[in-house]
């Protein structure tokens, strides 16, 4: 793009932001600050400083009245340099800490967090003298948000800030994922990673300053560690993060403005974005909550289907190769069974048995699935005892544990090591004798 | 003992109240200012130190915002600002809060500060909205930031003292108990909670009932400190001593002594300066802090600085001696000016000052233009010549490094062999008394 084009694009931006309404205003600011809010927001969450937003914005009022006293201006920009200024001074001074002290870096946040708010707090009293000349209207601002006080210049402001920390996202995409994921190859492989480091705690400072004067002190922080933590439920790729926190920052920005009408606007905005995490938290597909609890009522399910099938098998084996019908009295006494009944009731459905009277009968198919798992239930059992070491008695359960989770190549595996020791029984190519007695039922012996 | 502490406590406090009402008249309400500061300090540092220990000093943060959707609905339901359905209130949302932020951080494996961070802002948020909605006008929301300790002499009063300062002598006295009661219990959950499931201590127990307890002092220091300068005092006095005592009992009478001193200082500079009195409480707590760091005796920056410059001179000296013995060794007529063995052992004001400091103690005098070793002088440099060359041959012959790599750890760890470990070694290495580059092991 030309200079010329760039400068006629910001102007005809400029005169457009003008034509806006107020909510409009407030919406597209708050979608951008969402957006950028996610995005450094997903590397802080990330590198386990999640809460050093929650510091910058309490660490950025001291800087915030020391700048309105000096320069005696109510203007964003200087102010939020004064913020800027002070949010990084905080920074260096926890890194300091957890360098050269023996406090840890909780207490170091906690330490400076607190120390300049109060700072903060002195110096607003202070502005509040009648010789200073100061109402702390424009500053109250920064501790609770005032959305509603936006203007043209703000939202170019914003737009500025956004482009400038999504570019330096864009640009040093790898290197940030690299110090984010394994900083100490990083650091071998000769990049910076201080540099990173401080980049990218400059970008969380920068988004965390600009956002303050929209939601406030506390809520700024949310907007850091939400989006990227709801991001996070859905997807395991950073690149994809990235664009989830965004697109999640955006959305709570315009809908909490828009649901939160009459409320305030910094608190709407941070329900809405938590609202979206708990949904994330509960219906994302691999981490949410619901997925690990179908997960595991299907792990349950199979490690059940499988026990029966086996169970069948040894009250079958004494007449083997003819399958023969077993009454569920037996089965019933064979182990512990939550529930039988359901448990058969299914197995019919999937035609792995049928049912006679009282009495249960292997199919084809049921018996060929019962045979492989006997067979690798069997192979495990040996494995353990030769090879680890464990004793006949113990192996049982032991192989009850893992057989359901053994990928084929492992049982191959172990069937090669055994067949090569000449330990793999030959006469029965289907399924090893067991290496122990069969308990249960009265009619199962081996 | 510590019975005996609590009463005298006690005691104290109702003689200063008595006194206070001697005294009389609107002048002393600056001793109502300073004891509420200093009782909330109190309060607040007793369960800080286990937060700082713990490693859970932003729990304070967390809870003492979370707390607000609890404080609004207690409100709601009891229709005033009385301090009990408060309690309850914060209470509850504190335990609701620790058991979110834990189920998050056990089972979605969102990570630990990230699950904090979730559950407190929204819980923050949420109460934003419900005193926006339902008691708007009842809460000053700045009040929650702020605090206003000025205003506690116009409180109306409990039992003669100002109501503010009641309340927090009663959680001061809870917590007191508390400690008492179970201190060895919450020592040994801090310092190894799985050594003390072992014991049969509920570490997770434990945890609720310091979250309980944090909760409650939070809330108890609303009025006077607001939430994030009820932040500084639970955690900073407590860093503080935590610099400076490595006994717990000794760190909570610490903590409690560097509170009570940063109300009183914070309390005479905003009045000195005319400013709010919490913030500069807790400005005064962040320079107790300061100076901690920079001057506490063992853990302080000054005294590592010191502790290190003090051993580089050390080792140099040592080097400076151990040298002059190894130019005397080849040559017993060469001798070293003082310019040559400044620079031999890298120059720069640390060599001129041992070069000094070694004439200053007899190891060395000056023979003409040059340096000499006195017998005394030639005695330690020998020992650290030998332990060098033993050193050397014990790294050859056990560990079978090779001769071009033995000689830099020897130079070392010469300075740390004392004369026991010199015999041990002597007793290990083959009575050759040679090193392995063939010089004499000097006897």
């Amino acid at each position: 793009m030309s200079p010329q084009l760039c400068l006629e694009t910001l102007i005809l931006g400029t005169l457009w932001i003008d034509t806006l309404s107020l909510t409009q205003k407030v919406m597209i600011g708050t979608a951008l600050l969402g957006g950028m809010a996610g995005v450094v927001g997903s590397f802080a969450v990330l590198r386990g400083r999640s809460l050093v937003g929650d510091m910058l914005a309490h660490a950025a009022l001291p800087g915030v009245c020391l700048a309105f006293l000096i320069l005696g201006s109510r203007n964003l920009l200087e102010l939020s340099l004064g913020a800027l200024i002070s949010g990084l001074l905080a920074i260096g001074i926890v890194a300091m800490l957890v360098r050269w002290t023996r406090t840890k870096q909780d207490a170091a946040i906690g330490i400076v967090l607190s120390t300049f708010f109060g700072l903060g707090v002195v110096l607003l009293s202070v502005i509040q003298k009648p010789h200073i000349g100061g109402n702390k209207a424009g500053l109250d601002s920064y501790l609770f948000g005032e959305p509603a006080n936006m203007l043209s210049s703000d939202l170019v402001f914003l737009a500025a800030v956004a482009t400038v920390v999504l570019l330096v996202v864009a640009v040093f995409f790898k290197e940030f994922k690299l110090a984010c994921f394994d900083a100490d190859f990083a650091q071998s492989q000769g990049w910076p990673t201080l540099l990173l480091d401080m980049a990218m705690m400059s970008a969380l400072a920068v988004v965390t300053i600009v956002g303050l004067p929209i939601v406030g002190v506390v809520l700024m922080a949310a907007m850091i560690i939400l989006p990227a933590s709801t991001a996070r439920c859905w997807t395991n790729r950073l690149h994809i993060m990235l664009l989830l926190a965004a697109g999640f920052g955006v959305a709570a920005g315009v809908l909490g403005t828009r649901l939160g009408r009459g409320l305030p606007a910094g608190a709407t905005i941070v329900l809405t974005a938590a609202a979206f995490f708990v949904v994330s938290l509960l219906f994302a597909p691999q981490r949410g909550l619901l997925a690990k609890v179908i997960a595991e009522l299907q792990l349950r399910k199979r490690i059940a289907s499988e026990h029966l099938l086996r169970a069948l098998y040894e009250l079958n084996e004494p007449s083997l190769p003819q399958r023969v019908p077993v009454p569920i009295q037996q089965i019933q006494e064979s182990r512990h069974w939550r529930s039988l009944p359901k448990l058969l009731a299914a197995e019919v459905e999937s035609g792995l048995i049928e049912r006679t009277g009282g009495n249960v009968l292997l199919t084809s198919l049921g018996m060929r699935r019962a045979v492989e798992l006997t067979r690798a239930h069997r192979l495990w059992e040996m494995y353990l005892m030769q090879h680890a070491g464990i004793a006949a008695d113990h192996v049982d359960r032991d192989a009850d544990d893992v057989e359901h989770l053994l990928p084929a190549a492992l049982l191959l595996e172990l069937e090669q090591q055994l067949a090569a020791t000449g330990r793999l029984p030959e006469t029965i190519t289907e399924v090893p004798d067991s290496p122990h007695e069969l308990g249960g039922g009265p009619g199962a012996s081996p | 003992m510590l019975w005996t502490a609590l009463v005298t406590m006690i005691s104290d406090m109702t003689a200063l109240t008595l006194l206070a009402e001697v005294s009389g008249g609107a002048s002393d309400s600056w001793f109502w200012i300073v004891l509420t500061g200093a009782a909330t300090n109190i309060a607040c540092a007793l369960v800080g130190c286990f937060l700082v220990l713990r490693r859970m000093s932003m729990m304070g943060d967390a809870l003492s915002h979370a707390v607000l959707p609890g404080l609004v609905v207690a409100f709601l339901f009891s229709g005033s600002l009385n301090i009990v359905p408060l309690f309850l209130g914060a209470v509850v949302v504190g335990l609701l809060t620790t058991f979110l932020m834990q189920t998050l951080h056990q089972y979605a494996r969102v990570p630990s500060d990230a699950s904090m961070g979730v559950v407190f802002t929204s819980m923050f948020a949420l109460g934003v909205v419900l005193i926006k909605k339902f008691v708007s006008g009842h809460f000053d929301l700045a009040c929650v930031y702020e605090g206003s300790l000025e205003l506690v002499v116009l409180a109306e009063t409990v039992v003669g003292l100002p109501r503010p300062l009641f309340t927090t002598l009663v959680v001061l006295v809870v917590n007191l108990l508390v400690l008492i009661l179970l201190w060895k219990e919450l020592k040994i959950t801090s310092f190894d909670p799985a050594l003390a499931t072992t014991m049969g201590i509920s570490a997770t127990g434990m945890h609720y009932l310091l979250m309980a307890l944090v909760a409650v002092t939070s809330v108890a220091s609303f009025e006077a400190v607001g939430s994030i300068l009820v932040v500084a005092m639970l955690i900073v006095p407590a860093a503080t001593a935590h610099l400076l005592s490595d006994r717990l009992a000794v760190m909570v009478p610490i903590s409690a002594a560097v509170g009570v001193l940063a109300s009183v200082l914070g309390y005479v500079a905003a009045r000195h300066w005319d400013t709010r009195i919490a913030g500069m409480m807790t400005v005064a707590a962040g320079v107790l802090f300061a100076l901690t760091v920079f001057f506490s005796p063992r853990y302080g920056i000054c005294s590592t600085v010191v502790s290190n410059l003090r051993m580089s001179l050390r080792v140099l000296r040592e080097d400076l001696l151990a040298m002059l013995y190894r130019v005397e060794e080849l040559d017993r007529a060469k001798r070293l000016t003082p310019a040559e063995a400044r620079e031999a052992i890298g120059g720069g004001w640390l060599s001129r000052w041992s070069v000094a400091a070694l004439r200053r103690e007899g190891r060395v005098i000056m023979d003409g233009p040059q340096l000499q070793l006195t017998d005394i002088g030639r005695e330690s440099a020998r020992r650290m010549v030998r332990s060098h060359r033993l050193w050397e041959t014990y790294l050859v012959e056990h560990l079978g490094m090779p001769l071009d790599h033995v000689h830099e750890p020897a130079h070392r760890v010469e300075h740390f062999i004392d004369e026991q470990m010199a015999q041990e070694l002597k007793a290990n290495v083959d009575s050759s008394k040679q090193d392995p580059h063939g010089r004499a092991i000097p006897e």
